[in-house]
């Protein structure tokens, strides 16, 4: 019944990292409790609310549905990894200057899943926009400045 | 409410010299009897540097209490907001003064005292400079941090003044002057939350993010009916599984708010314990029998049949007058169960040392409560007990109960030594929350020839025993439109109930507001009339009447004059007078007065294929005389909005003999960006201190959105969520 440990080397914010963990073990909880990543967060364990949501090889995923096991040499990234990144950079330039957050918790999940939009479409409008955040819960819904915050990152008004 | 009177008690300073050259000061409202001791509600920081630091004693829900309250103290000390520092305080109450977020209280609590803590510090700079430059204090000028005499030409920064500051006499801060609100810079000016760009860069704020030395990781596997006590359990496998430290029994005090029997799994991640979790099989004692929704619903129609309720409040004759009205009303309300859905799990961090001290990281919004519950329950005294407030992941009330405070160092204390971090899976999470309670309503309404309102009767059904409701399940007797029509009658039936409740971001208003408006929306129609113009007439005399808010309330009452203003507002806004609907898509208004908040809101709403979609809402409030950050404010409104409207369309909660049904976030649906309508605000400014806004905008866009699609379809909403 139980599963042996393994060890996974996985590339996080351009950094080798070595983890020790069943195969089974969900990414959200290697990357916060085995590598101490807290921006990544924990919200439903089920794949329905994005606040976990981090980058495999640039594309957004749900960290608390991929197992260790199917990481294999993806490169993985978080909201610590977007220092320096120059999408990143404006993506939270953006949050902080609108003030997008209440209580914060899903914010990160948020900036991700923005990310991975504008690099695909680096000027959406609001049904993108819409499309893209969809799966990601904000229980303060803050979402009227989570549009105007992607607005302004790709260089459009804020204000629809 | 003792709270609200503090501001009026004696104030008083304690000022020490901070090594380097700095100087620290408290502030606070002295007990009426010395003996008390001393009550600290803010301190201020000024390094030799010029670097300010603000304590921020309250916990941080995303209200944005951690950036509102420094900027009242930085606005009177004149200091340059860019260089304070926010510190979150330990809790200590005997030192701040009360530390909870509830009840969009602490806007109201601390306007004076914040303040007065800045312009005391500003007068002890002020007085530094005196001395130090030979000059009276009144030829001096504060801004952005210096102290300025202009006649000569000088000017010292904070920091070089601070030392010297702290030598001389406080000021009564009582007395001390403060600005003009025309002379404020800070306060009224749009700021970010000042950890925001921490919470981007993903540092560990939160009480889920604690992570110490050796920390173990815990799941409390529960009954699903609250406060069902464990009758044995298999525990062996889950003991034998990779990665568990222990499973440990913990017996619980039966009512779920201290602590409920339960199995606790701790491993070293959470992973390992909730695979762990699965290999338990326990037995639980039977609870919840013939308790579920549909149960409470058939209950609740063979009471309002019955008519029998007990008086709330009795005004004239209301029956007699029902009974000779030229044209009557009548229907009956519901609404469910509502989960909170804290995006953030409920979770604590505990440290239990063997030499009996209890450290606790708690993202809780009472964590005084759960320091008292573990001195009650686990023996563990308050003075041994520290407890550090986290910044909390989305409060809405359910932290407002300390639960999980109490699990946490339950656990703990059977593990000397090891920090422990329990975690609510989501089905946890909604397996134990504080309900928002359901309620029904039976309403009558008489008009008199002239169509005014000259009768109103409510027989509310709700949750309690013995006349006592439940949390959050009462019907304040002083609820509008009472005072203003003459002959008016409230009664109440209570069910008995093991599901728990508790306050939900405006609490009971939450309920009461859809219920009310929409019947008053009912009334308007048999009048003739339109809902604002019936409020308008019924809030037509200046008048000021009890608070209908949270009956724990203190109430400083419901002024006519305030209601009429945001009514007005939102009227013009929304062009009201020059509306047009159209087949399937109309407005509707409703107004709430509640935690001493005015808010008056008009939605404009289709109904088609896809269900309902509100594409506009106009919100006007009065908050009194300032808004601190507004950015912040508009903020809260939105968010308040964008809850209400999820009540009418989303997924409450349901019960089966006990058991809550929903497991996750599809079974609750909380709103998601797609449904997110547009948002006007407008404030209306009236000459009272400023009041929060963490809730009195959520209830009137329920009715909003009801009324309209009444008006849309011709359809009745008299049971959220409303099914077109």
């Amino acid at each position: 019944m139980e599963e042996p440990v393994q060890t996974y080397t996985l590339t996080i914010n351009g950094t080798v990292q070595q983890i020790s963990a069943t195969p089974d073990m969900p990414l959200l909880w290697a990357l916060r409790q085995e590598v101490g990543l807290s921006g990544v967060k924990f919200g439903c364990g089920a794949g329905l609310c994005g606040a976990c949501t981090v980058h495999m090889d640039g594309a957004p995923v749900r960290s608390c549905q991929t197992p260790l096991n199917s990481v294999g040499n993806a490169k993985i990234t978080t909201i610590e990894g977007l220092a320096g990144d120059p999408l990143g950079e404006r993506l939270i330039r953006a949050w902080l200057d609108i003030d997008v957050m209440q209580c914060g918790y899903c914010q990160a999940g948020q900036v991700m899943t923005a990310h991975a939009l504008l690099r695909e479409t680096p000027k959406p409008n609001g049904a993108q926009i819409d499309a893209a955040m969809e799966g990601n819960l904000c229980r303060c819904a803050t979402y009227p400045r989570i549009r105007e915050a992607i607005r302004l990152a790709s260089g459009q008004e804020a204000k629809a | 409410m003792s709270a609200l009177t503090d501001l009026n008690r004696r104030t008083f300073l304690t000022v020490s010299a901070l090594a380097g050259g700095g100087f620290a000061l408290g502030i606070g409202a002295a007990p009426a009897k010395a003996a008390d001791g001393a009550v600290l509600s803010a301190w201020i920081r000024i390094a030799a540097d010029g670097a300010v630091t603000i304590i921020s004693k309250n916990p941080e829900i995303g209200q944005g209490i951690k950036t509102a309250l420094p900027m009242l103290v930085a606005e009177e000390l004149d200091c340059d907001w860019n260089r304070v520092t926010v510190e979150q305080a330990m809790l200590d109450e005997g030192k701040y003064g009360r530390q909870f977020a509830g009840g969009s209280m602490a806007t109201p609590l601390h306007w004076l005292s914040m303040r007065q803590a800045g312009a005391a510090a500003r007068h002890m700079l002020v007085a530094a400079a005196a001395a130090k430059a030979g000059v009276a204090a009144n030829e001096l000028t504060t801004a952005k941090g210096m102290v300025r005499h202009t006649a000569s030409n000088r000017q010292w920064s904070y920091g070089e003044l601070a030392a010297e500051a702290a030598r001389q006499p406080a000021p009564d801060p009582g007395k001390v002057k403060l600005k003009a609100p025309e002379q404020f810079h800070i306060i009224g000016t749009p700021q970010t939350g000042v950890d925001s760009a921490r919470v981007l860069r993903g540092e560990p704020l939160f009480g889920i993010d604690v992570r110490l030395p050796g920390q173990l990781y815990a799941v409390f596997e529960t009954a699903s009916v609250p406060g069902a006590k464990l009758l044995q359990a298999s525990l062996e496998a889950a003991r034998a599984a990779h990665g568990v430290v222990a499973v440990l029994e913990i017996k619980g005090s039966g009512t779920p708010d201290v602590l409920v029997d339960g199995i606790a799994i701790v491993a070293t991640n959470i992973w390992y314990a909730e695979k762990a979790r699965q290999m338990i099989t326990a037995e639980w004692t039977l609870a919840g029998k013939g308790q579920g929704s549909g149960d409470f619903a058939k209950q609740a129609t063979r009471l309002l049949d019955a008519n029998k309720g007990s008086d709330l409040r009795r005004d004239g004759d209301a029956p007699a007058k029902l009974a000779k009205a030229a044209k009557t009303v009548s229907a009956r309300y519901a609404y469910p169960f509502l989960a909170h859905n804290t995006l953030e799990p409920q979770n604590c961090t505990a440290l239990y040392s063997a030499d009996g001290a209890l450290e606790l990281w708690a993202p809780c919004q009472a964590p005084q409560l759960g320091v008292t519950l573990i001195a009650q329950h686990l023996g563990i005294p308050a003075s041994r007990q520290s407890v550090h407030m986290m910044r909390i992941g989305g409060g809405f009330g359910r932290r407002l109960m300390a639960d999980y405070m109490v699990q946490a160092a339950a656990i703990a204390k059977q593990l000397p030594g090891r920090p422990v971090q329990l975690v609510f899976s989501r089905a946890d999470d909604l397996k134990r929350d504080f309900y928002r309670p359901a309620g029904w309503h039976g309403f009558s309404a008489g008009l008199d020839e002239a169509g005014k309102l000259i009768a109103f009767t409510d027989h509310f059904i709700s949750f309690g025993e013995n006349g006592k409701p439940m949390r959050s399940a009462q019907l304040n007797p002083a609820h509008f439109p009472a005072g203003l029509v003459d002959d008016l009658l409230y009664t109440q039936d209570l069910m008995p109930s093991v599901i728990p409740t508790g306050p939900l971001r405006a609490p009971a208003s939450n309920a009461l507001c859809f219920a009310f408006q929409s019947f008053l929306d009912e009334v308007a129609q048999a009048a003739g009339k339109d809902l604002p113009q019936l409020m308008l007439e019924l809030c037509a005399e200046d008048k000021v009447l009890g608070d209908p808010g949270d009956a724990s309330r203190a109430s400083p009452a419901f002024v006519t004059k305030r209601a009429r203003g945001v009514i007005e507002q939102v009227l013009k806004d929304s062009g009201w007078a020059t509306r047009k609907a159209t087949k399937g898509r109309a407005l509707g208004f409703g107004f709430y007065f509640c935690h001493l908040g005015y808010f008056a809101e008009v939605a404009d709403v289709s109904v088609g294929k896809e269900g309902v979609k509100v594409h506009k809402v106009w919100a006007a409030g009065d908050v009194g005389s300032a808004l601190i950050n507004p950015r912040g404010a508009e903020a809260q409104v939105r968010g308040a909005v964008i809850e209400g409207i999820a009540t009418v369309t989303g997924q409450p909660v349901t019960f089966t003999d006990g058991a809550v049904d929903q497991r996750n976030f599809d079974g609750t649906s909380p709103p998601r960006i797609s449904a997110t309508p547009e948002i006007a605000i407008s404030w209306v400014k009236s000459d009272t201190p400023p009041s929060g806004l963490g809730e009195p905008a959520l209830p009137p866009v329920i009715p909003a959105v009801t009324n309209a699609i009444f008006a849309a379809t011709g359809k009745r909403i008299r049971a959220l969520p409303a099914v077109v």
